[in-house]
């Protein structure tokens, strides 16, 4: 179990990279606390396996340093930082039983064989693995290999974190579930740092304490799940957190405010934005009002998903969604109001206020 | 499946047996028919029973030419297998080199057998072939037209030449169906470069290496073209292998009883071994 | 593994390139004999021909006894390659598509099982040593009063060669989901059209792979070809027989024939490259 430390980490895949653009990861420079649970949350090709490959070793990064614990790892192969990794496709010894497949990598370190049967016990109870301990490991279901590939790492006591790369992408919906809970178990119990790389928002949310939310090959922000729903610090979070996702409405500044076309909507101190950048307002379809104050707009559709109501609005121009209950209606002139604590301004996509304080 | 889909099966398939009872069935029987008759000339047969193969099975010569052919076929699966896995294992996962050594290496496998064996003797003559002579000129004193060993090296070297890229190639396809994460993860759990050979590499090329294994041995069981150019057989009957020897009986003396006989105890000990084999080592799988 | 093996991975490629020159040595040799005068090569040993000469080409080019070996060769490749593929179609895809060995060996429900009967059946193709049946072929095409055509090598190949493209064939063909025949019958295409316009360019690289190795097969075989043909046909493996055995000193012009099979297979390897290894584990890895 340790501390991450990623100082100024930058990958490029091609050599000698000219611009910003020619590098998978930008710039990364976090502290990641130890027996933390963050999920790194992002659509394919944002470069969160690639900070996963960095942090196990599998990949050296172009620039930057990466520490655990205060010392530095970046020059270290994998089998020598002491870290386990679940991956995408369960990864198990196919000609080894499942009891096998959990000692192999302590038996690869030499420890002795009466230890290497008791951590093995100890493993195949934790995951309940216990009906399975003899059988060949080749002809079991895909959810049983994932929970092997987990075991192979919860088997070495001492591993400094756990990585998961999509682990959950091949596994039966009703499994998920169970495997998802037994993990947060895991975590509970023996409190390992543990990385998990998603682009399922459900999975990142309900797996992590800590959401990296990454994409185009940089980290947007992190922040718990509720941060990240409630103050999103770039459009993106906004848009890819949440369902439906936040609106996103160009904007002029306006005096103590914004000029949404012929709207003004005040906020607490004027938008300090420079000349050129592109505002934007964000709010979340939770925060927008539906009554008969406000800015008058148009129904455009309404769907009904069970207990609530998505009801998509045109307003001057705009789509804008708002989320109703299911007792809630909407009147015949319909007038939109944003709650001024669920406003977030953003200038280039990046938040730089808000709508109160 | 209802049955018109059965009997359509059944009408694309049609062809391919007609061509393969034409092809396979006729000759079998043909020599079955040999193989139980005795001739004096004048298409004048008389039915012998199991008189040839009494005689085949009690001959000397044909326990000769069979110690030899086992001794020639457990040599060449002895180094061409572990040879072609190791080769495989070396050669480039990918790019313009994995190209350039898969075309390279796939050459010796299209030329016509009888010039691989004309090519070989060019090579290994004791005067002008650069193979005859780099072994004098190193010390060693080789004629394979003159010496029995000499001319089992050379054989042996020539079907290890011919033969050991079709075992590359396998592997290699073997090896190119594991994906990465085996690789990573065995890293992560400290597996020593022969671990990873042991419970990855090889249990993904099984499969590969045993159509290897098959065709490397019935191939090599009945090799003709390719020794016969290169020895003749000789010198004596030192390299006189199933096959040269099958052609001696059935041509050159025009035994065609013993020779049909000998082709057929020969062709079941085939299908014998390769079936205990195939059967065995894929016995795992079935469950 | 680390510091270690990433030292001897540096020497790697030294493994590939030594097995690469062992196979190109025979061959060099080859192509320097296939230049040399017939006086030099007598002469002794020599790395390479110092009177260099293309007579033996010249020689073979221009001598239609030489040159119609070749041609007749490769008429009867062709030929195979086309019947062998074009047997081999219909009949694969009843295999990977259709129940109907009994229900023992239902190809669905039973797959490896049946795949490995199928398998076993090509091998037994192979099994039978030629050498002897090639007095039997010999009567058998005779009696067809096929003796001495391009239609019999092509169709006594196909001994070998029909089940292997059954096998290769059936491979590539299960990798296609059955999802697409019915799509396409409910679309409301017949089955030949659906066969030819929409089968067929989905498997089209397992196609050339297939094609290859009928090529391959029957391009390196000599005893079948030789021993069904006279002078009509005869190949050109069988031409360089005579002269090995008939004036045992023109190793020139063995050399240059010799060098000359070697040509078609490199060329249709060069196209089949990035085939080759997928094709050698014959779809079923």
């Amino acid at each position: 179990m340790a501390r991450i430390d990623l100082e100024h980490i930058r990958h490029a895949y091609g050599a000698a990279p000219k611009s910003a653009d020619d590098y998978a990861l930008k710039e990364v420079h976090h502290v990641w606390r130890d027996g933390g649970a963050y999920a790194l949350l992002g659509p394919s090709g944002c470069g969160k396996t690639t900070l996963l490959n960095i942090i196990s070793g599998l990949i050296t990064p172009s620039e930057g340093r990466i520490l655990f614990d205060g010392q530095d790892v970046t020059q270290l192969a994998p089998e020598d930082r002491n870290i386990a990794q679940v991956f995408q496709f369960p990864v198990v010894y196919d000609t080894m039983t499942v009891a096998d497949n959990l000692a192999f990598p302590l038996r690869n370190r030499g420890m002795n064989e009466a230890d290497v049967q008791k951590r093995v016990r100890e493993t195949i109870e934790m995951l309940d693995l216990g009906a399975h301990a003899n059988r060949k490991a080749q002809r079991l279901t895909a959810d049983l290999k994932q929970k092997i590939s987990l075991g192979r790492g919860l088997v070495r006591q001492d591993v400094n974190a756990i990585l998961f790369d999509e682990p959950l992408t091949v596994i039966d919906p009703h499994m998920k579930w169970q495997l998802r809970s037994q993990l947060k178990l895991v975590h509970k119990q023996f409190g390992h740092t543990m990385v998990y790389v998603t682009h399922d928002q459900t999975e990142a949310l309900t797996f992590a304490d800590t959401v990296v939310v990454m994409y185009g090959g940089e980290i947007v922000q992190i922040g718990t799940p509720q941060e990240l729903f409630e103050r999103p610090s770039h459009t993106f979070v906004g848009y890819f957190i949440g369902s439906p996702g936040m609106n996103v409405l160009p904007v002029q500044a306006d005096g103590a405010g914004v000029r949404l076309g012929s709207h003004h909507i005040p906020l607490p101190k004027p938008v300090g934005a420079s000349a050129g950048e592109k505002i934007e307002l964000g709010v979340r379809p939770e925060h927008v009002r539906v009554g008969r104050e406000g800015m008058a707009a148009r129904v455009s559709k309404v769907e009904d998903v069970g207990r609530q109501k998505i009801v998509r609005f045109s307003l001057e121009g705009q789509e804008v969604v708002a989320v109703l209950k299911e007792d809630e209606t909407v009147p015949a002139e319909p007038h939109l109001s944003f709650s001024p604590e669920g406003i977030g301004i953003y200038a280039d996509s990046w938040r730089i206020g808000g709508g109160s304080r | 499946m209802n049955k018109t889909w059965n009997n359509r099966a059944w009408f694309m398939v049609l062809p391919v047996l007609l061509i393969v009872a034409l092809n396979a069935v006729i000759p079998l029987m043909t020599v079955v028919n040999y193989s139980v008759q005795e001739t004096f000339g004048n298409n004048l047969f008389f039915f012998e029973g199991t008189k040839w193969f009494e005689e085949v099975l009690a001959s000397e010569r044909f326990h000769a030419a069979l110690g030899r052919q086992i001794i020639f076929t457990m040599t060449i699966l002895a180094i061409q297998i572990p040879l072609g896995v190791i080769i495989a294992l070396a050669m480039p996962k990918s790019g313009v080199w994995a190209s350039v050594c898969l075309v390279l290496m796939a050459l010796p496998l299209l030329i016509p057998w009888n010039v691989v064996g004309a090519m070989w003797n060019i090579f290994a003559l004791p005067d002008i072939g650069l193979l005859g002579y780099g072994l004098n000129w190193l010390g060693f004193s080789y004629n394979f037209t003159q010496e029995a060993g000499d001319a089992w090296f050379t054989i042996i070297l020539m079907d290890v030449w011919h033969w050991t890229s079709l075992v590359v190639l396998l592997a290699y396809a073997g090896l190119q169906s594991i994906d990465n994460a085996y690789y990573q993860a065995a890293r992560i759990d400290g597996a020593s470069t022969w671990s990873v050979f042991r419970h990855i590499q090889l249990p993904k090329m099984k499969n590969v290496l045993i159509i290897a294994v098959l065709l490397r041995f019935m191939d090599s069981f009945m090799i003709y073209t390719e020794p016969f150019v290169l020895t003749g057989g000789g010198p004596g009957n030192s390299t006189t292998l199933l096959s040269i020897d099958l052609v001696k009986a059935a041509l050159g003396e025009f035994n065609l009883g013993i020779a049909a006989a000998m082709s057929i105890i020969y062709f079941l000990m085939t299908l014998l071994v390769c079936w205990v084999f195939y059967t065995y080592t894929m016995k795992g799988d079935e469950a | 593994m680390s510091a270690h093996s990433a030292g001897i991975a540096r020497f790697k490629w030294l493994i590939p390139a030594t097995y690469i020159l062992f196979l190109m040595l025979p061959i060099y040799w080859l192509l320097n004999m296939s230049f040399k005068t017939t006086n030099e090569i007598l002469a002794g040993f020599s790395w390479w021909p110092s009177d260099f000469t293309v007579d033996s080409y010249v020689i073979i080019l221009t001598d239609p006894t030489w040159y119609m070996g070749y041609v007749n060769a490769i008429i009867y490749v062709t030929l195979n390659t086309v019947i062998s593929v074009a047997f081999a179609l219909p009949a694969a895809y009843a295999f990977s598509r259709y129940r109907f060995l009994g229900d023992n060996y239902a190809f669905s429900r039973y797959r490896f099982l049946g795949d490995k009967h199928l398998f076993f059946w090509l091998l037994t193709n192979r099994m039978a040593p030629p050498a002897v049946f090639a007095l039997p072929f010999l009567q058998l095409y005779s009696a067809l009063g096929l003796f001495d055509t391009h239609i019999a090598v092509a169709l006594a190949h196909c001994l070998f060669n029909i089940p292997l493209a059954v096998w290769i064939l059936e491979g590539f063909m299960s990798g296609v989901p059955k999802e697409i025949d019915e799509t396409a019958y409910v679309d409301g295409y017949s089955f030949p059209k659906f066969f030819v316009k929409i089968f067929m360019p989905l498997i089209a690289s397992g196609i050339g792979v297939t094609a290859f190795f009928c090529f391959m097969f029957s391009w390196v075989e000599m005893l079948l070809a030789k021993t069904l043909t006279s002078v009509a046909a005869k190949p050109i493996v069988a031409t360089m027989t005579r002269t090995a055995s008939t004036s045992g000193y023109e190793l020139g012009l063995l050399a240059a024939a010799g060098v000359l099979t070697i040509i078609p297979g490199a060329i249709v390897i060069y196209f089949v490259r990035n085939y080759i290894a997928k094709g050698f584990a014959l779809g079923r890895v």
